[in-house]
């Protein structure tokens, strides 16, 4: 009996103590994401007031003249696909590699020397490239080798060369995890019965794969939409992405309701497609335990 | 293979195997390729960084003076002061409050772990860029509001509220401690409950049972959680670009640096934050180890020495 009201008193207790522990937190993200993503929401229903800035209002004309500028929204995501693709066709054979293919401890090696340029910083890593595809750079060797003046330098495949580059890790690392996970015996198995090289990565590798591509593509597609410093540094400032879009609205033109009605879409957007991811893979997950028992 | 007599299957088979072989050596050519890819545009900073021309295109010989001139320039340094000072903020309350967060929110009631869980995640998918935006809007709206009230009450004696490093600390916080909460708390799922529970038995206090048994468990995650905020802070621009009113760090300087045009001092600047990278990356992992077999070897001694009869002995 006093046992168990000690316990009772114990848990809450307990409950009082945890409480106190994720107050500090809760505050910090009613503070800093709550407010200020509301008041991002005020304003979006807002008028623009004739010198820049904010004016009350309540309307959603911000929202109609999102739909006729839809190229830039549609122009972002399109771009970010094909550089979402144009990565994972360049890591998949890394990730492929590293996992099958090499072994012991030249594999740890190999892998975290693929994070290393990512520790370094970002705005020197892309500046880097600025040096590399300026007029001095590989332009000139091209020249030199015969293949006349070619620009690279403020061009889209710039842009999509340091996008690859900068986000090479976050699809290599994922899919690399998951086909870590392959059993070799499998593709051996799988050779016994006589399928080609090509038939068992289709139809063993790829599948396994399957979980860390869904992965890297969320995690390199949502960033290259809110990409601000690769289009200006290597696409020669024009708007690429909706990142370079939002700063232009907040900094530039100061239309502050349009860039935040904006920033609204994008933020529920981006909730939409993790939402969709998490289904997903719930499913996949699902669906690799049934195959596994058959 | 071998054992099959049919012709055409050996046949068969030394195609598949040619093909194989092919295709192994042209994936590996093709990794060597791409880890030539990533690592050019360091090497090209690292030999450019010793270049004595002030040309980006010709080595013109071996010099140390762009890291003088970094040394010696007042910009820089006040901005890699404010740097190391936002970022080793942002790493401390991240971590203490993305771990006290971790380890209560199990023993929270469902609908409060729920909605504790959705604003972590919210944390995290929200891009930079749109934190920054919002930061900003809303800090100057609340400052807008704020200031008159508070030269008000102090009779005009207070300092205005205004954008600098601690609004940056404010928005770089947000997303290292959700950051750190999910690290510590998957790190939690994976640990031995067993230990914590024998510690309990043994009548230890929930806070000896903490420091001896579970802390040291969770401890790779805290760690791996705080460099991965130090790093992120030090790194953001975007952020940083959007919130940081007149107060410099190292990424917008360099940012003006490079929009400014070809500043050879910048290779010099990333030279030195590569190798402490580097070294920083290769003490982490050290501890990591040593942490990792302490944990799997010493954990029985914490219980003991968790419980007060453990001290006695």
């Amino acid at each position: 009996m006093r046992d168990s009201s000690r316990a009772a008193e114990g848990r809450s207790q307990r409950r009082g103590v945890a409480a106190l522990l994720v107050l500090p937190t809760t505050l910090w993200y009613v503070g800093f994401l709550i407010a200020p993503l509301i008041v991002l929401t005020v304003m979006s229903v807002g008028e623009r007031s004739p010198n820049g800035g904010y004016a009350p209002a309540l309307t959603l004309e911000q929202y109609g003249n999102l739909s006729t500028r839809l190229t830039p929204l549609t122009n972002t995501l399109g771009l970010a696909a094909l550089n979402t693709v144009i990565c994972l066709l360049v890591a998949f054979p890394v990730a492929y590699t590293l996992a099958v293919k090499v072994r012991g401890s030249w594999r740890l090696v190999l892998v975290a020397l693929v994070v290393v340029p990512f520790w370094t910083s970002f705005l020197i890593r892309t500046y880097a490239w600025m040096t590399l595809l300026g007029s001095n750079g590989v332009p000139r060797i091209l020249d030199w080798i015969g293949f006349g003046e070619v620009q690279l330098l403020n061009t889209p495949f710039a842009v999509s060369l340091g996008i690859v580059y900068n986000y090479l890790p976050l699809m290599v690392l994922p899919i690399y995890v998951s086909l870590d996970r392959l059993d070799r015996s499998l593709m051996e198995a799988s050779r016994d019965l006589g399928a080609g090289p090509i038939a068992t990565i289709r139809q063993v590798v790829l599948p396994l794969a399957a979980p860390g591509i869904l992965s890297g593509i969320v995690l390199v597609f949502i960033p290259i939409m809110g990409e601000y410093l690769i289009p200006i540094l290597l696409g020669g400032g024009k708007t690429y992405f909706l990142g370079n879009a939002l700063a232009d609205l907040f900094l530039q033109s100061r239309n502050w309701p349009f860039g935040s009605a904006l920033a609204t879409v994008f933020v529920v957007g981006m909730i939409v497609i993790v939402a969709g991811y998490l289904a997903l893979t719930r499913r996949l997950v699902r669906a690799g335990r049934e195959t596994s028992l058959l | 293979m071998t054992s099959r007599s049919e012709s055409f299957d050996i046949r068969a088979g030394r195609r598949a195997a040619r093909l194989e072989r092919t295709g192994e050596r042209l994936t590996r050519v093709y990794t060597v390729l791409v880890y030539g890819f990533l690592f050019l545009p360091i090497l090209i900073v690292v030999i450019y960084s010793f270049n004595a021309g002030r040309h980006v295109t010709e080595l013109t010989g071996f010099s140390t003076q762009w890291y003088e001139s970094a040394w010696s320039d007042r910009f820089l340094m006040r901005a890699l002061g404010n740097s190391l000072r936002i970022a080793t903020i942002t790493a401390v309350l991240a971590t203490l409050m993305g771990t006290a967060s971790a380890l209560a929110m199990d023993r929270l009631r469902p609908r409060a772990r729920a909605y504790l869980e959705l604003l972590t995640y919210m944390a995290i998918i929200v891009p930079g860029i749109v934190i920054g935006i919002a930061t900003l809007i809303f800090l100057v709206v609340a400052f807008d509001w704020l200031n008159p009230w508070l030269a008000f009450l102090s009779a005009g004696r207070a300092p205005q509220l205004g954008l600098g490093a601690g609004s940056i600390v404010a928005a770089h916080t947000l997303f290292t401690m959700a950051i750190v909460n999910v690290l510590v708390r998957t790190r939690m799922r994976g640990m031995d409950r067993t230990l914590i529970e024998a510690s309990e038995d043994l009548f230890a206090t929930p806070w000896r049972t903490f420091v001896y048994v579970t802390l040291p468990q969770l401890l790779p995650a805290i760690v791996a959680g705080a460099l991965l905020a130090f790093t992120f802070s030090f790194d953001d621009f975007i952020i940083a670009f959007f919130t940081s009113g007149q107060d410099q760090t190292v990424p917008i300087y360099l940012f003006a640096s490079i929009r400014r045009g070809v500043n050879p001092q910048v290779n010099a600047i990333a030279t030195v934050l590569l190798t402490v990278t580097i070294l920083a990356m290769v003490v982490a992992g050290l501890v990591y180890r040593r942490g990792q077999r302490r944990a799997a070897t010493a954990t029985p001694n914490a219980v003991a020495t968790a419980a007060p009869s453990g001290r006695r002995s």
